[in-house]
């Protein structure tokens, strides 16, 4: 009986076909058209680029003869000791931010939060032309700091990258559950010994992949010491590539430097996934 | 002086969180050896009151003598206080980067300065003592909640404590697992260690508790014995609070007027329900 109802619809229909193409073929076919556009798009712009010209001016790595070794040895490495020195820095005083932004006393607090407003609502190249020139006019000690040009960037960079992770650190200390302060304070702790034995080291462990992160960020605002006008001892990776450019007439000097980099913020760019991808699993 | 035979005593004890009044005048005393049972509805103000006993809250009024110390006094040594009241979690508070060993030991180490041998001693033998000495190298991530919760009873044990809060310390517990807490309870009670329990297990009530203490809305509505208490009420709030607890499968829904007064005196906290709302106070690390 009921059999014979079943198909009974005029044209055959079943429920959630309404004719024509199935939303899956639907989807493929704009897939496919994705596809061939894009494919398109490279195809043209291959053919109509000057490729000879293209591997003179940019691949010219000819043009470095001789100077591979000022790019390893020098620039990148001070890339690196700029990075690591205003890294230090602003992990210190990043630190001493976010407990004074959570201080109980409020002028800690007050003070915290135009610290970290004006140094991340400039920008770093501001900053650090300032601390290179202002500074010692005001201050005369700073006119020949020890450390030179080291001191200024460590400085400059530093507070800047200080407003970032003071507002990071902050927000993972805030992460610890408030259990765990009670639980420390219950056991006679004061609420200093509490935060240094229990709070921080299980903020920093939350908060180790943005760090990184920040310190890939770093990496690439050392850059802005090139403003700073510095010795050939104390050159860094774009102004290498820029200065060698300039002087061969030929920008492959300064693809030279950008590979230099990735060479770098790759890596880090991989550890930092997987920290995160680490911590995901153990939440 | 009478006071110091009191291990615990609290003199018109108020606390409020903004306008909620959750505790409004609250006078008992512990005294030593005594373990003392708080039960009563969520939102009653027992965690409050318990929490209140180490200073975790801070009194609105009143006095709170712990060993004759009066806790509510400015210029008081709280942490000083502190080491002599072991105090346990619903959510056990383990910490987490930590082996359970280096639970037990950092405030040992930290707080009463003991050496690193003497503390580690000291930490093992409680860990013996709550049947987990093979644990001392786990995480606490690698326990179970039992366990973890009996690493946080060892911790506690550690500091060498006068008397022990325990703030519904089976309340996160598998089923299963309740009965491995309550034993090392039931132990330490008879061991003669003062206790305050907050809790829901009433069969422990009935046999640990020298004394028991029913709270409802902020106020103590009756206590004494748990052969009075829990097996003859006299209050009719008493009655209906353990007629749910104990009958749950045949609570009167709208039924009884007396169900419905229970229900609107703790209307206003229903919003909040399984948590104290003193949990919800400080917000965030800065609270205190």
């Amino acid at each position: 009986m009921t059999t014979t109802t079943e198909p009974a619809g005029p044209a055959g229909k079943t429920p959630g076909r309404s004719g024509g193409l199935s939303p899956r073929k639907r989807q493929q076919i704009i897939r496919y058209v994705q596809y061939a556009v894009f494919v398109g798009l490279v195809v043209v712009a291959a053919l109509l680029a000057d490729w000879p010209r293209l591997s003179d001016q940019f691949l010219n790595f000819g043009k470095l003869e001789g100077r591979w070794g000022t790019l390893f040895t020098t620039a990148l490495k001070n890339t690196i000791i700029y990075t690591l020195l205003a890294y230090a820095v602003g992990m210190v005083i990043g630190l001493v931010v976010a407990l004074m932004r959570l201080s109980q006393a409020a002028p800690y607090r007050w003070f915290a939060l135009v610290f970290i407003e004006i140094f991340r609502g400039l920008p770093a190249l501001l900053i650090l032309v300032l601390f290179a020139f202002v500074l010692p006019v005001a201050f005369p000690i700073f006119a020949n700091p020890p450390g030179g040009v080291y001191f200024q960037v460590a400085v400059g960079l530093g507070l800047v990258g200080a407003a970032y992770m003071a507002e990071t650190i902050r927000a993972g200390i805030q992460a610890v559950p408030k259990g765990q302060l009670e639980a420390a304070r219950s056991l006679g702790m004061s609420r200093g010994r509490a935060m240094i034995s229990i709070v921080i080291p299980q903020a920093f462990r939350i908060v180790i992949p943005p760090l990184t992160n920040e310190l890939v960020l770093m990496f690439k605002d050392s850059s802005l010491v090139f403003a700073l006008g510095v010795t050939a001892n104390e050159i860094e990776l774009t102004k290498f590539g820029e200065s060698i450019s300039i002087e061969k007439v030929n920008p492959t000097p300064i693809i030279a430097a950008g590979l230099a980099y990735l060479i770098i913020t790759i890596p880090l760019g991989f550890v930092v996934r997987r920290l995160e991808a680490r911590q995901a699993k153990a939440r | 002086m009478s006071a110091v035979n009191h291990v615990v005593e609290i003199r018109d004890l108020h606390k409020s969180f903004g306008n909620l009044e959750v505790l409004k005048g609250i006078d008992f005393t512990v005294d030593r050896g005594q373990v003392i049972c708080v039960i009563g509805p969520s939102g009653s103000g027992k965690s409050t009151l318990l929490r209140c006993v180490n200073l975790l809250e801070e009194p609105t009024k009143g006095t709170v003598l712990v060993d004759g110390a009066d806790l509510t006094d400015p210029d008081i040594d709280i942490d000083a206080a502190r080491r002599q009241i072991g105090m346990v979690f619903q959510q056990f508070n383990l910490f987490p980067h930590l082996k359970v060993l280096d639970n037990l030991t950092i405030a040992q180490r930290r707080v009463l300065k003991r050496g690193k041998a003497e503390a580690v001693r000291v930490a093992r033998e409680n860990l013996a003592k709550v049947g987990l000495e093979d644990k001392a190298n786990s995480y606490p991530a690698q326990l179970s909640g039992g366990q973890q919760q009996r690493v946080a009873i060892a911790r506690s044990l550690s500091m060498d404590p006068d008397l022990m809060l325990f703030d519904e310390p089976t309340s996160a517990l598998d089923p299963e697992l309740v009965g491995d807490v309550l034993t090392v309870m039931r132990k330490l009670a008879q061991d003669g260690m003062t206790m305050l329990v907050v809790t829901h297990e009433m069969a422990f009530a009935r046999d640990v508790a020298d004394r028991v203490v029913f709270m409802d809305g902020g106020v103590i509505v009756e206590q004494g014995p748990p052969s009075q208490v829990i097996s003859d009420p006299q209050h009719e709030r008493t009655k209906i609070f353990l007629r749910r607890v104990l009958d749950p499968t045949h609570v009167e829904v709208g039924g009884a007027s007396d169900v419905d007064t229970l229900d609107a005196s703790r209307s206003h906290e229903t919003g909040t329900p399984p948590v104290d709302p003193t949990h919800r106070g400080g917000g965030g690390v800065g609270g205190f």
